[in-house]
């Protein structure tokens, strides 16, 4: 195990993914010299050099085009988006081009392609820069989705997203760059895509998170905790394919199930949750779930503002403390 | 100059395009077959002439008018017929429909209904060929409209700037939909684009299976030496509507009649053929029937096919190892 910053576990399984094979490149905005402005490929250009560590125009369409037509071709391409905000600015070659090219081609294509980059509050980015998109690409059939919470996950979840053979949307959390974790050394260290990740037990209500919300769901079970709440919190780690089973057995258990994601309430994934519990597990709820989620409202520049527009841990905890007739 | 053998083969190739999207049109009169349907006829010598130069290892990507280009790069009507019907012996088992055939043993990396779409792919496509240190080329295919997407303009400055094996065929057949060109597009020749991203540009009499096959070969030659790519512009006419129920309210008659009768690029190039003493009108002739008893046989095997099983629609979301 080493202690690591979610970037530098980034940084690291992108070069020991090139090491082992040379099919795996990497393309992006500033990614040489600059080494990507979150650190993500800092120096492997002194490494692999500017044909796999390559800078791009700033192009997002032509650079996620260019990535799955060079995976149509036998390359692994990993393509940075500096903001997944710009995911919507290559919106039709992510959903009508790497996400449907497998299926309507009869299953004769093969799209190992990342799509990678950092969303969500933080850094006083403000609207374009600041949303969490994770949600809508759920949508649509045909990409992976993953969202790590900390280092280790962020390496063990990334080495998975390289080595499959579909196309992987991968959203990594601007809040989250500098913190620290023990990631395993293990070079061929996976975490499966589709296992929920149980981060506290507990016997009296779930809380659901992801990204920077699994540790705001925690904060909110040590704040629980003094009022004896023993919360469960549960983070998917990939949003597709989804581990609803694992929500579902600890619905099973607590009968409470409190649901918090950063991503805008309205449709966001975690109503999708909300409804796969009362369907799979309606007859063991105590109290009617609930949703949280960011505000009906672009992410405002100035920090307060921001912080108003995003669940707050008093209001996770509020709920939980609702749910349980508190 | 063109081979003889290669003359034939283009010759053979055209036709074969041509009652195929007869035979397509037939059947969609017919009610045989649905769905969006977009006729190449009176663009043949394009594809034809192209991709006599490539071969399967070489990369295409196609466009929503995609029939003709996927038959020069080596699809069998048969499969290509039963496609068009949704059945499963078709190349995408039923899935695809007209709009996205795709073959890649063939290097036929798709048909696509998104005007512009496959642009970016094939430049990613000869970039895979950059870094693979192969002698593959790409080539994109793409309609007049298309020169108006962000898509083309990007993937150009990108082929450009890391001077990939790439060479953009930009079919200009007068209209988009019902939109001539001079209406959307802001130069007299989408050629001219080229100048803005450090290119050669060249516009061709894109029925004149000669000068297309020119121009191609002087772009495959600067993108094997490593020089990057070449956009070239085919003038041409689409003889038949957008989709296989335009009522074309939008053109006269009268032009579309001349480019039939006068411009047609079989007749031209057969015409060549002859008068150059390369091949007899019956030798001609009698690859025209093969044709058109491929084109029948291609229908029947389609209609005979079986439609694939609802039980199966999930299957090919994703690839499971």
């Amino acid at each position: 195990m080493s202690k690591k910053t979610y970037a530098t576990a980034i940084r690291d399984v992108i070069a020991e993914e090139m090491r082992r094979d040379e099919n795996v490149f990497v393309m992006g905005e500033d990614i040489e010299l600059l080494g990507g402005i979150f650190g993500c490929t800092r120096d492997l250009y002194k490494e692999f050099g500017t044909d796999r560590i390559r800078n791009t125009p700033i192009s997002e369409a032509a650079m996620v085009g260019a990535g799955v037509g060079a995976a149509c071709a036998g390359m692994r391409p990993i393509v940075e988006l500096m903001y997944m905000d710009f995911t919507l600015v290559a919106a039709d070659q992510i959903i009508n081009q790497a996400a449907k090219t497998r299926y309507i081609f009869g299953g004769k294509a093969k799209i190992p392609l990342v799509i990678r980059g950092q969303q969500g509050i933080g850094r006083g980015n403000a609207a374009t820069h600041s949303q969490s998109l994770e949600t809508i690409f759920m949508h649509f059939p045909g990409i992976k989705v993953a969202c790590p919470s900390n280092a280790a996950d962020a390496a063990g979840l990334l080495r998975t997203a390289i080595r499959d053979d579909n196309p992987v949307m991968f959203f990594e959390h601007k809040a989250l760059y500098a913190s620290k974790f023990e990631v395993p050394d293990d070079p061929d260290f996976c975490i499966p895509f589709g296992k929920a990740e149980i981060k506290r037990t507990g016997k009296d209500v779930t809380i659901v998170g992801s990204l920077l919300y699994v540790s705001r769901a925690l904060e909110a079970a040590a704040e629980l905790e003094k009022i004896g709440i023993d919360a469960e919190v549960i983070d998917p780690r990939t949003m597709v394919p989804f581990d609803m089973d694992t929500i579902i057995e600890s619905v099973k258990k607590t009968g409470k199930l409190v649901v918090v994601h950063e991503a805008h309430k309205v449709a966001g994934w975690g109503a999708e949750v909300v409804s796969e519990v009362v369907d799979g597990a309606f007859k063991y709820l105590d109290a009617a779930p609930i949703h949280l989620g960011a505000k009906a409202c672009p992410l405002p520049f100035n920090i307060e503002l921001e912080n108003a527009v995003v669940p707050s841990v008093q209001q996770i905890v509020e709920a939980a403390k609702k749910v349980c007739y508190r | 100059m063109i081979s003889k053998e290669r003359k034939f083969w283009i010759y053979e190739i055209m036709n074969k395009i041509r009652y195929f999207e007869l035979k397509a049109l037939r059947l969609f009169e017919e009610n045989k077959l649905r769905g969006s349907v977009h006729l190449y006829a009176g663009e043949e010598a394009v594809a034809a002439a192209v991709c006599s130069q490539l071969t399967d290892d070489d990369y295409i990507t196609s466009t929503h008018r995609g029939h003709g280009h996927c038959i020069a790069k080596g699809a069998e009507l048969d499969k290509a017929m039963a496609e068009l019907m949704g059945k499963e012996t078709g190349y995408c088992k039923g899935r695809s429909g007209s709009m996205h055939i795709a073959d890649f043993t063939k290097g036929n990396l798709g048909a696509n209904a998104i005007v512009g779409g496959g642009i970016p792919i094939a430049t990613g496509a000869a970039l895979a060929a950059k870094l693979q240190k192969n002698d593959k080329v790409a080539v994109s295919f793409f309609g007049d409209g298309a020169s108006n997407e962000g898509t083309f303009h990007e993937s150009l400055n990108l082929a450009a700037v890391w001077k990939l094996p790439i060479i953009f065929v930009c079919e200009n057949n007068g209209f988009g939909i019902s939109v001539p060109v001079a209406q959307s597009t802001s130069v007299e020749n989408i050629s001219d684009r080229a100048v803005g991203y450090g290119i050669p540009g060249v516009t061709v009499d894109g029925n004149d299976v000669f000068a297309v096959y020119e121009a191609f070969e002087t772009a495959v030659k600067r993108a094997k030496a490593g020089d990057g790519p070449t956009l070239i512009e085919c003038k041409t006419y689409r003889t038949l509507g957008h989709w296989t129920g335009d009522p074309q309210t939008y053109r006269d008659k009268k032009d579309v009649e001349m480019w039939r009768d006068t411009k047609d690029p079989i007749q031209l190039f057969k015409k060549r053929l002859v008068d150059a003493g390369d091949f007899t009108a019956a030798e001609l002739d009698e690859v025209e029937e093969a044709a058109k008893v491929e084109a029948d046989a291609a229908a029947e095997f389609a209609i005979n096919s079986p439609n694939p099983d609802p039980a199966d629609v999930m299957d090919d979301v994703f690839y499971e190892a």
